[in-house]
């Protein structure tokens, strides 16, 4: 008998539907990937089995857990439920706990409310939880605050809640994507384990194709709220027969195609002899440290140490590491935004570092940047034109408003946008299309030289691929040079023809993107190809498992 | 190579239309406008002089002759009122303005600049902000001479550290955005950061403010004249007549009502604009019929 058993659940929130007929079922000790792209009801269906929905949505259909109607419970029942046998993990490690109190009151809270154990019993209960998660007693006492805590381990603390009670159902919302790769495999171990432990219910959701291939026996493919194909996981992605399923699949992996005239920078005689665009030597940087008292502070913090290396014209280098390992940093100072503690940066032959803003025009024309997060990176009060046009400031003859209006025109085909979308305000796109915004920006001035920092990693895997492949098509194109700070390495293997890996400041590997991710040498290199998802990979590994 | 497009011309005309089908827009438009023209008219005419004393006529109640009554020197309210708005609404915008005017440069500047500079300006705000208001404005006016002008200028000057307080913790939240990287990355200076991105993103909160503070500066002015530091007698002032009513309440209720709806009015009604300006101005809220 299932343990969770969805049945033709629709909901409508005011009068837009949301899920229709959604099915899914999770027996115990059993992993259940729920996949989707944003907006495709994944979330709402989990809120929907914990009752936690927004005041106007409407469900019909029946959701059983554990023999009882979830949909036709009291809210007194639902809240037995909650935290004791079914438990739930969110995406945002760092929200998801209260900053102004203990890790121990927040694990034991949940104890203390369902089982009315005593203040000691529960926290004897906490400390073995967090002992479980992998947060032993010397280093993380019961004491620890949130913030002192990096975001790996917040998420353990996470489960630590959630587990506590040894729920019959996990709700495990995208708990891993707002983690590096390394602590991904890490958490996605401890999840395996507790599974087993306890023969607890697993419901992952995940955008991650090769995360759920790893984890779940069987999937659920969701789309515009409604099940697209549901079954074996390893059948499923093999055999591909839905079309969604094969875009989806297809995505995931997607490799832009693009020609290796660049790749071969270290053996072609005539990009030899060409200066390097970008030189960054011994480059370091140091944060001060943490004011221990009025006069004291703890020793600095060496975010960036010793760093060097050059990138060609048109060259495509990823730099890949850890989060909190400096990549960020690097850029920042790369695009002359932080000035480094020691060292120099030459961009096209010129010392960057120390240079007054004035100065710093002519390289500012040369270089670009694309970030993140496709919402923040744009004043939501201006329109595209001026949003994209910005960097035109640095331009000697400032354009006319026709000439801008042109340019920018221009600049929006370029990325596959109409001309039209100039006088819309930042909110009327979606994530991948603001990233088009992003990079028409970053592309306005014909620069030499684009950082991008993590450009792809918010967006869904199908809007991934198409944004891959423009930023293969402008290199081409454009003959631009990439910097692409990415954690993940299908990303670098993709689009970048060398790879530098930084670890702890340092840039401890750097060779051909495909050789270092074939046989990394390092350590950090090693860890990170270890750790990294393979689709391939996992649906092989589940049908070799079957037989 | 040319590129030939079809570029729509941006449309001003869109604005207009979105703010006079903005419903508090248009409402805080109407009585604002109101409020200025009785100001204004009271210039040339009021329905009897405010100046001349007829005891004889002391705390009528409202009558066809005397609308909204007589107070206790026989002076029609009404008169009085629409008298008072000149002095009221000039002392309580003017020291907005005031306020707005070098408080939000400040705050932006100690955001924009940080360090230092922040603990200086904040500091100093701080040092203003410790005075009792009432009393730093009694000040000011005891060495200046009273007068509504000193009013002015005691208020205006008080309003310096709340403008500069909101400017600051707005702009804080800003400077570390995204977009503002990119921004600097575009080659552009603290200055025009500030222009361009930071202002446009605090005006709803500055506007919100500003009309708190107009509501509280009226209500200075009023404290500033019962001790006899603003608007001097025989000028009427609704600060004035407020407190006048206040020891009639009960045998005169009208001398307190009607000055105090038109404080309750005014205030509204540059809510009501304020609202409506911030909603016309947040993009969001544009084409959305």
């Amino acid at each position: 008998m299932s343990l969770l058993e969805i049945e033709k659940l629709s909901l409508t929130i005011g009068d837009t539907p949301i899920l229709r007929d959604v099915e899914l079922s999770v027996a115990p000790g059993e992993v259940m990937g729920l996949v989707g792209e944003s907006g495709s009801g994944k979330s709402i269906t989990a809120l929907t089995v914990m009752r936690l929905l927004p005041w106007a949505a409407r469900a019909t259909g029946h959701v059983t857990f554990d023999g009882i109607d979830i949909l036709a419970a009291s809210e007194d029942q639902m809240c037995a439920l909650r935290g004791d046998d079914i438990g739930m993990v969110f995406q945002e490690p760092m929200t998801a706990l209260n900053p102004v109190k203990t890790i121990g009151e927040q694990v034991a809270e949940g104890i203390r409310w369902h089982t009315r154990a005593s203040r000691a019993d529960a926290e004897d209960r906490a400390r073995k939880m967090l002992d479980r998660v992998g947060l032993p007693a010397a280093q993380f006492p019961l004491s620890r605050y949130p913030h002192e805590l990096s975001g790996g381990q917040r998420q353990r603390v996470v489960i630590a809640i959630a587990c506590a009670l040894k729920p019959k159902l996990l709700i495990a919302d995208e708990p891993t994507t707002a983690l590096d790769v390394v602590l991904q495999a890490q958490i996605l171990d401890l999840l395996r384990d507790l599974v087993a432990e306890n023969r607890m219910g697993l419901l992952l959701i995940s955008h991650d194709l090769a995360v759920v291939t790893e984890m779940a026996e069987r999937i659920t493919i969701l789309r515009h709220g409604e099940v697209m194909e549901a079954g074996d996981t390893a059948r499923t992605l093999s055999e591909q027969l839905h079309p969604y399923t094969r875009q989806l699949a297809q995505a995931s992996t997607h490799v832009p195609a693009r020609p290796r005239t660049h790749a071969v920078g270290q053996d072609n005689p005539l990009l030899q002899v060409a200066k390097p665009l970008l030189q960054v030597d011994s480059v370091t940087r140091d944060y001060p440290g943490r004011r221990k008292s009025l006069l004291k502070r703890a020793a600095p913090i060496r975010a960036v140490d010793d760093v060097s290396f050059s990138i060609d014209p048109g060259q495509s280098v990823a730099l890949v590491g850890r989060s909190g390992c400096g990549k960020s940093t690097l850029a920042r100072m790369v695009l002359a935004l932080d000035g480094p503690t020691s060292g120099t940066i030459r961009f096209r032959g010129q010392v960057i570092t120390g240079k007054s803003e004035a100065e710093l025009k002519p390289a500012r024309r040369d270089m670009q940047v694309v970030f993140q997060d496709p919402y923040g990176s744009f004043d939501p009060r201006q329109k595209v034109e001026k949003l994209v046009g910005e960097p035109l400031h640095v331009l000697e003859n400032k354009p006319t408003n026709t000439e801008r209006r042109e340019m920018v025109a221009k600049a929006l085909h370029e990325v596959g946008l109409s001309p039209r979308d100039m006088d819309k305000y930042p909110h009327e796109f979606s994530g991948g299309q603001r990233q088009r915004l992003s990079i028409a920006r970053a592309i306005i001035t014909r620069p030499k030289l684009v950082v991008a920092d993590e450009p792809v990693s918010a967006l869904d895997v199908s809007i991934r691929a198409q944004i891959l492949d423009l930023f293969a098509e402008l290199n081409q194109k454009l003959g631009v040079a990439y910097l692409f700070i990415t954690h993940d390495l299908t990303v670098a293997r993709a689009i970048t023809d060398q790879v530098m890996i930084m670890h702890d400041g340092k840039i401890v590997e750097r060779g051909r993107t495909s050789e270092v991710l074939d046989h990394p040498q390092s350590e950090a290199a090693k860890a990170l190809v270890a750790a990294a998802p393979d689709l391939h990979r996992a649906i092989a590994r589940r049908l070799q498992e079957q037989g | 190579m040319t590129l030939r497009f079809d570029i729509p011309e941006e449309n001003f005309a869109d604005i207009l239309v979105k703010a006079f089908t903005n419903r508090s827009f248009l409402t805080g438009f109407v009585i604002t406008i109101v409020v200025a023209a009785v100001a204004i008219v009271s210039f040339f005419w009021t329905p009897f002089d405010v100046t001349r004393l007829i005891i004889a006529e002391k705390t009528q109640a409202p009558s066809p002759a005397h609308w909204f009554g007589t107070d206790h020197f026989g002076r029609d309210i009404l008169s009085m009122i629409m008298v008072g708005a000149r002095n009221s609404i000039a002392v309580a915008l003017v020291a907005v303005g005031i306020g707005m005017g070098v408080g939000v440069p400040l705050g932006a500047l100690a955001a924009a600049r940080g360090g230092i500079v922040d603990e200086v300006v904040m500091r100093l705000n701080d040092l203003v902000f410790a005075f009792p208001a009432l009393l730093s404005a009694i000040m000011i006016t005891a060495i200046f001479g009273p007068g509504a002008l000193n009013a002015i200028i005691a208020i205006g000057i008080f309003n310096i550290p709340v403008f500069a307080r909101v400017a600051r913790a707005g702009a804080l939240a800003i400077w570390p955005r995204e977009f503002i990287l990119a921004a600097r990355a575009a080659g552009k200076g603290r200055t025009l950061i500030t222009l361009e991105h930071v202002l446009p993103n605090i005006v709803t909160l500055l506007l919100v403010q500003g009309t708190i503070q107009f509501a509280l500066g009226i209500l200075a002015e009023a404290g500033l004249s019962y001790v006899g530091l603003g608007t001097q007698p025989p000028m009427p002032s609704w600060g004035r007549m407020l407190f006048d009513a206040q020891t009639r309440m009960v045998a005169a209720p009208w001398m307190a009502v009607f000055p105090g709806m038109a404080i309750v009015v005014t205030v509204l009604g540059l809510n009501l604009l304020g609202d409506g300006i911030a909603d016309i101005l947040d993009p969001k809220s544009r084409r959305q019929r």
